[in-house]
């Protein structure tokens, strides 16, 4: 660093600098998976066939539409281990949906699954601000009760392709200029929830939340109705996921979607988003959401076994929050030697 | 054994009459008549409720969470979090399960590398917990997904189901026509050395200190980051002993063994009165709210729900246990406020 | 109050006979203080002179119990910051509060950045805006860098450009320049003065007589939380503002006891930890009472939790009755019989949602422990037994010590500690937020104690304090120790002129 020459000078640049670590977190994760697909479709070129592509985007969407909502959590330094859950009950709800009224229209069904994920979401962001207890914990019990809910609905019962609409099960391989509608869906909630996060002053209030909630309040920064809204947010773009899941898979039941949520909290940290908040992109999350899903792909293409899967996610997990910590005491160990000089 | 436990748990502290005073009356005495009028109501009113297998079957699935909620009680009085307990029981009993049937090694050697398989894990989290400083809360659900992972590594689709007879028996036996299970033996010692550690020797005192302010812990020399290190490998080497019984209990070793059971624990501490921002609680109370849990759902099982919907009632008494507390210090603030300023201008005028 | 020639320029800012209870203590018993347009005023006086009270008063923090309170000629009771920022007062802390994730444009608007097309935030504008600003205050920040590593000069220059943005009429500045480096300050005072020059009133709280000086109109001393007096600067000296911030009766307040001074007990030589002190060496002996003295930020609270171990030092070394103490480790400190009265009493020194009884045994639990078990009956016996000695007045050594008065909290704190018999025993601002009576009970504890040849290392901010108890004083300044002065040498000036290193300085 130039911290040797004169102080007041330097000091922007070095700003500059650690500004740039931020933005090279999010490329370093894209870098990442550029590595991961060339590496993998130069060992098995069978991987990046057409259909391998297709399938790759088609299972990606589900987790980075995911993986925005979440992010936006966690970026108000709060998180949502209850996404699993809300999936699966969207799922199976939709599943039900068609089961009861085969004529429902599509786009009402979609509609439903969004206002269901939203009002589950925001029973979580009521019950942690106005009990004002860690989001984990109270995410950690809703994970149960709704997976418990689910379980109830459903007993035995599984809705398979064939209960529903044929074009309901086509929206899953229809495609727009080649690539998959859902891949197109997914790509806009990523654009809407980018200039959302980036562009409004909403979207900075999170921000500010998320460094430090404290001061957010005395700066008169609606905190909990924030919260509340950025729970809503990533309940509704999950209750979206489980309509999407229902149209691509090939059955839907009372365990639809278990253990989604730590894969999507992978996704989101391995994104940069910042496990205590304030910083990361939705952007740098959804990227994180492909990743995870290139590497499942990557293992079975490299005939890895697949029950390494998730040994890999909670390695990744802990490599990333493990890489924040490491660049932050950079940053602050650098700063307290340049402070000394200046005394 | 259980009721033997407890006397000499009361015998104690009655030199001391705060200690026994508290004990009557404090918050954890609130969880045991909590738990009493539970086992009243559920008496009264679910059939066949009242009876020694009752005892034998309440109390059989206690054991894995009673132990593991010991190390838990500790670790959230200190502030801090473990959710990878029961992952770290699921990588044992699939170490257990390979060890035994793969590589034919003797049952007690098996026991031994289970152990230290917890240990090994509770070492990793504290590791990161400590001398990293990463939170826990974060720490340790990585932990959670990578310990399964392991587990699944490690077993794969298998499910061991061979041991020897003698010893699943024993997992499920019952001392005398008591119907407690033998197994609970093990578990009054854990619980007693627990109560033993937390409540009559420095390194508990340390503990509650450690829990209300870091920085008035170090200010009485307290070495905060080895004592939460000690209690991530002791949650990790009791995890792997829940773990070791689960197996013998069902008699199967898989890698989804004790899936889930976090949830109860963490459940259970909250519910026996220990506060989740650290500081307070006692393992009677912690013992109460692992029976409550069992109790309840115990109930709800005889009363014909099905084991998949029961995880909602323990979702829920999670959420209840940890907004309880904080909604009632709300309301108790404004008195509480009060009263304060009544008794320091009392001691003002004195 | 003295009339100047600018009187005519209309008050932005009044506040009358202002008074403020916690409980039973009171911080202010008169808050008054006139501020116009185009001045910088200062306001001095020492620690618990009731200073900052009466600054959070300005920032609607606090609501006065009683008082008057205008702006600008209109009558106002503030019920919230917010309510003190529409009236166009900015308050900027010593240490400001910054988003450390946002970047510096964004914190100065955040909540109010100017929008564009689609009601996006235009940031373009945003940025230009924010240049602006730093144009005009001369200041080269980067708008487009995160907050986070800022240094504190550049974050309260961020501070005071949300100000000017926010068309702050009146700017209040607390202790700005506690952590500032002199280049920072030169920067910092020609913002200040060009806002004056545009009409802005700028209040400024400041221990450094050599800035009050240098850059203030007119200036406010308080005292035991009542204000004093107001002077025109040209009409003040530096001796007489010292005479008014102290104005009392030193040797009526602090009956310091005669005690024998013996062997050396603290030795501690060539201490250093980057950027924070450097080069400490000096001893405490048995019998003595050695003040750290100094302003805020100076390093000598740094310096005291070094020798106890609660922080790491590069250099140096720290001997006890002439055998070192391991570095980073409290425990060996308190075996070689330390103890230490931390000046944060309800963060550091007590566990506060504990009882008397486990507080005051806590540093006794591995003696009171007997096979690796505790008796709870000596416990009981050992903490009855000093609460006593001590007179700590509670209703029972059951109930939490949040509970007490700051006194009586204080009181547990030292005996805790006297519990272990100590040879050292460190004190770090032992009479803060305590009144007046237990002050007194507070000092005539610690002379006893070295009368008992226990060797005491005190840190103070209060002068009469320092004056009355120490029989050496040492001057911390900017992390170095810029006097060392005997009991007869010691002088209010002395000691002032050390701490704030101004040309007469006695070092």
């Amino acid at each position: 660093m130039s911290q040797t020459l004169s102080p007041p000078v330097e000091r922007p640049a070095a700003g500059r600098a650690l500004g740039r670590t931020f933005v090279s977190r999010e490329f370093s994760v894209f870098a990442a998976l550029a590595v991961l697909i060339i590496v993998t479709a130069i060992i098995n070129p069978r991987f990046l066939a057409a259909q391998g592509v297709k399938d790759l985007l088609l299972n990606s969407t589900i987790f980075v539409i995911m993986a925005v909502g979440l992010a936006v959590v966690v970026i108000t330094n709060n998180v949502d281990l209850s996404i699993g859950s809300i999936l699966g009950l969207s799922a199976f709800g939709t599943g039900s949906l068609f089961h009861a009224f085969p004529s429902i229209p599509i786009p009402l069904v979609f509609l439903i699954g969004i206002v269901f994920g939203a009002v589950l979401g925001a029973i979580n962001g009521l019950v942690v601000t106005i009990a004002g207890v860690p989001s984990l914990v109270i995410t950690l019990g809703t994970l149960y009760i709704f997976r418990g809910i689910n379980n109830a609905w459903a007993g035995s019962t599984q809705y398979f392709i064939g209960n529903e609409p044929k074009e309901f099960g086509n929206l899953s391989v229809q495609t727009l200029w080649g690539i998959p509608l859902f891949a197109v869906a997914a790509l806009i909630v990523v654009i809407l929830a980018a200039i959302f996060m980036f562009g409004t002053r909403a979207g900075r209030d999170l921000y500010a939340i998320g460094s430090d909630t404290e001061a957010a309040r005395l700066f008169g920064i609606n905190v909990t109705g924030r919260v509340v809204g950025a729970f809503v947010a990533s309940g509704a773009l999950t209750g979206l996921a489980g309509v999407l899941y229902a149209s691509r898979f090939n059955s839907v039941g009372a365990d639809t979607g278990t253990g989604f949520e730590l894969q999507i909290v992978a996704a989101v940290v391995v994104g940069g988003v910042a496990i205590f908040g304030g910083s990361g992109t939705v952007t740098g999350a959804a990227i994180g959401a492909v990743l995870l899903t290139t590497m499942t792909g990557a293992l079975a293409a490299l005939n890895v076994s697949k029950f390494w899967q998730q040994a890999i996610v909670g390695a990744l997990i802990i490599a990333a929050i493990l890489l924040d910590r490491i660049l932050s005491v950079r940053t602050a160990r650098k700063l307290r030697v340049s402070e000394a000089r200046n005394v | 054994m259980s009721n033997a436990a407890a006397t000499t748990a009361v015998a104690r502290p009655v030199k001391a009459r705060g200690t026994a005073s508290r004990l009557f009356f404090g918050r954890n005495a609130n969880t045991v008549y909590a738990l009493l009028l539970i086992v009243v109501i559920a008496s009264v009113f679910v059939p066949y409720f009242a009876g020694v297998a009752t005892v034998s079957f309440l109390l059989i699935d206690a054991v894995p969470i009673l132990l593991m909620a010991m190390p838990m009680a500790l670790i959230i009085i200190t502030g801090e979090i473990d959710l990878s307990v029961a992952s770290t029981a699921g990588l044992s009993a699939a170490v257990m399960g390979v060890l035994f049937h793969d590589a034919h090694w003797n049952v007690w050697w098996v026991f031994v590398a289970c152990i230290i398989v917890g240990l090994l894990c509770g070492a990793f989290n504290g590791i990161l917990i400590t001398a990293i400083g990463l939170p826990s809360l974060a720490v340790t659900i990585g932990t959670l997904a990578l310990f399964r992972g392991l587990a699944l590594v490690v077993i794969g689709d298998n499910a061991v189901a061979d041991f020897p007879v003698d010893l699943t028996t024993f997992a499920t036996s019952t001392i005398g026509g008591t119907g407690i299970p033998t197994f609970m033996i093990f578990v009054a010692i854990v619980v007693l050395a627990f109560a033993v550690l937390l409540h009559f020797t420095p390194f508990g005192r340390a503990l509650f200190a450690l829990g209300f302010s870091k920085e008035a812990a170090r200010f009485v020399g307290i070495r905060v980051n080895r004592s939460k290190f000690w209690l991530y490998v002791a949650s990790g080497g009791i995890s792997a002993f829940a773990g070791i019984f689960w197996v013998l209990r069902y008699s199967s070793a898989q890698s989804d063994s004790v899936t889930g059971l976090e949830l109860s624990v963490v459940a259970a501490v909250l519910l026996g009165g220990v506060s989740i921002f650290g500081g307070s609680g006692g393992i009677v109370g912690v013992v109460a709210g692992v029976l409550i849990i069992r109790t309840v759902n115990y109930s709800l099982q005889l009363a014909g729900l099905p084991d998949t919907v029961l995880t909602i009632v323990t979702g829920s008494l999670l959420v209840l246990s940890v907004i309880a507390p904080s909604v009632s210090a709300r309301l108790k603030l404004s008195g509480e406020k009060r009263r304060n300023r009544a008794l320091r201008a009392e001691t003002f005028a004195t | 109050m003295t009339m100047s020639p600018n009187s005519a320029t209309p008050a932005a800012l009044e506040l009358n006979s202002a008074t403020k209870s916690f409980g039973a203590v009171t911080a202010l018993a008169d808050g008054t203080i006139e501020i116009r347009f185009g001045e910088i005023h200062a306001l001095v006086g020492e620690n618990g002179a009731g200073k900052s009270t009466l600054v959070k008063i300005l920032a609607g923090v606090h609501q006065p119990d009683s008082g008057h309170f205008t702006v600008n000629g209109e009558h106002v009771s503030f019920r919230s910051p917010a309510d003190s920022k529409d009236a166009g007062i900015s308050v900027i802390y010593q240490e400001p509060t910054l988003f450390p994730d946002l970047t510096v444009a964004e914190n100065i608007f955040i909540g109010r950045q100017p929008r564009g097309r689609l009601g996006l935030i235009d940031r373009a504008s945003m940025h230009s805006q924010a240049r602006e600003l730093f144009a005009r205050l001369g200041v080269p920040i980067d708008p487009d860098r995160v907050a986070e590593g800022l240094s504190i000069a550049d974050q309260q220059i961020i501070e005071i450009a949300k100000a000017i943005s926010l068309d702050a009429r009146i700017l209040v500045m607390d202790e700005p320049t506690a952590a500032l480096s002199g280049v920072e300050v030169e920067r910092l005072f020609a913002v200040a003065r060009s806002l004056r020059d545009r009409g802005t009133g700028i209040l400024f709280i400041s221990h450094r007589f050599d800035e009050v000086f240098d850059l203030c109109d007119r200036i406010t001393v308080m005292r035991d939380g009542a204000f004093i007096a107001t002077h025109d600067t040209p009409d003040i000296t530096v001796d007489g503002l010292v005479r008014e911030m102290v104005g009392r009766d030193i040797a009526t307040l602090f009956p310091k006891q005669d005690a024998a001074i013996g062997e050396a007990v603290l030795s501690v030589s060539n201490l250093t930890r980057a950027g924070v002190f450097t080069d400490i060496s000096f001893d405490v002996r048995a019998g003595e009472i050695v003040a750290l003295a100094g302003l805020v930020g100076a390093g000598r609270t740094e310096v005291a939790r070094a020798v106890f171990g609660i922080d790491r030092y590069d250099t140096g070394t720290v001997l006890l009755s002439g055998k070192p103490i391991r570095a980073h480790s409290p425990q060996s400190a308190i075996d070689a019989g330390m103890g230490f009265v931390p000046e944060d009493r309800r963060k550091q020194g007590l566990v506060m949602d504990l009882s008397v009884a486990r507080n005051v045994t806590l540093t006794l639990r591995r003696t009171l422990a007997r096979f690796g078990l505790i008796n709870a009956k000596d416990e009981r016996r050992v903490a009855e037994e000093w609460s006593a000695r001590l007179q700590v007045k509670t209703g029972s050594q059951d109930l939490s010590v949040a509970t007490l008065s700051g006194g009586n909290q204080q009181k547990v704190v030292i005996a805790k500690w006297l519990a272990t018999a100590p040879r050292l025993l460190i004190v770090d601002e032992p009479t803060r937020g305590i009144d007046v009576g237990t002050k007194a009970e507070v000092h005539r504890l610690i002379s006893e104690l070295a009368v008992q040849g226990i060797a005491v290392l005190m840190i103070s901010s209060e002068l009469p304090e320092v004056l009355g108890m120490a029989d050496t004083i040492l001057v911390m300044h900017e992390g170095r120790i810029s006097a060392r002065l005997s009991r007869d040498e010691a002088t209010a000036e002395a000691v002032l002129h050390a701490a704030s290193a101004s040309p007469e300085s006695a070092a």
